[in-house]
């Protein structure tokens, strides 16, 4: 097979590839999930090279566990579940991992306004009480090419990077990875409504430096 | 109509307006208010884009190092022609 056709395969056809021994569909496989997996993993274990190594043993774990892949769930879910299980048991070994559901309640037991309330006027102003009281740059006077620089992606990741654990794990699944509500709720064990109480936090934080960053160039 | 939200809880609920979790009546506030409002207009596009963007980091390429590492992972996997044992039958 040549790659270029190799790289619009879905995984269901790579998975058939790859029972035949097929290394160019196992290179596919990895370039479309391998990056994903490293960054779920980073939120268990304490680095890169840890987070490295959880997503190869998932990797070996579906090379020698191939016969047995069914396709009952899909190939990225399987590999997210199992390299979440691998990744918590690393986690724990390596005493780093507090469970989800107390992380998650200590950041929705404190109060987090989206934007500082200083960028409004007071509740009490005559005319416009919580009004915007300093200027929303408007960003579609930015020209695209700005928004696609490594620059502005890592402010983005810097930005994910220093959020709290949960919340940093929500958006991770839902926003980058792009992960339903509902399948999110259910991996986490946490309520729609909480899930997306971190989630707007975390977006709303991201949006903050993002708006830091683009407003020194204007 | 209930009175209308200001700025400062239309940011509070962004998240809940794009996930479609708002009360109808809620929503109809919520839009209301965008409608006439130019900060949040751009406040609200803000939020949209910053959303668009993260999704862009799944583009992250996996270094050649740690994909080097993975093939030959690949290769001594199938020169050991190693499995798991099979499932037991169901």
């Amino acid at each position: 097979m040549n790659d270029s056709t190799i790289t619009q395969m879905d995984d269901v056809t790579l998975l058939a590839a790859l029972r035949r021994g097929d290394e160019s569909a196992f290179a596919t496989l990895v370039e479309r999930h391998h990056a994903s997996l490293v960054r779920l993993a980073m939120m268990y274990v304490p680095d890169q090279a840890a987070a490295e190594d959880v997503a190869q043993e998932t990797w070996l774990g579906l090379l020698k566990g191939l016969d047995r892949f069914e396709g009952r769930s899909s190939l990225k879910t399987w590999l997210f579940t199992v390299l979440t299980n691998r990744a918590k048991t690393r986690g724990l070994r390596e005493s780093r991992s507090t469970p989800f559901s107390a992380l998650a309640k200590s950041e929705l037991d404190t109060d987090e306004p989206s934007v500082a309330s200083e960028r409004f006027l007071p509740p009490d102003h005559s005319q416009w009480p919580d009004e915007w009281g300093t200027y929303v740059s408007a960003w579609d006077e930015i020209p695209e090419e700005k928004f696609l620089t490594g620059e502005t992606m890592d402010v983005i990741r810097q930005a994910i990077a220093a959020l709290p654990p949960a919340q940093r794990e929500v958006i991770t699944r839902r926003d980058i990875e792009g992960w339903p509500a509902q399948e999110v709720c259910n991996i986490l064990a946490i309520t729609e409504t909480n899930q997306r109480v971190l989630l707007h936090r975390a977006r709303s934080k991201v949006r903050q430096a993002l708006e830091q960053y683009l407003n020194e160039g204007l | 109509m209930a009175e209308e939200i200001t700025c400062k809880e239309l940011v509070e609920l962004v998240t809940d307006y794009l996930e479609e979790a708002l009360p109808t009546e809620q929503r109809a506030r919520f839009e209301a208010h965008l409608s006439r409002c130019e900060g949040c207009q751009s406040y609200f596009a803000q939020m949209r884009r910053t959303i668009l963007l993260l999704g862009r980091l799944t583009e992250d390429t996996v270094p050649p190092a740690a994909k080097a590492e993975l093939l030959t992972l690949f290769r001594n996997w199938k020169e050991s022609g190693e499995s798991d044992p099979p499932a037991p039958a169901e």
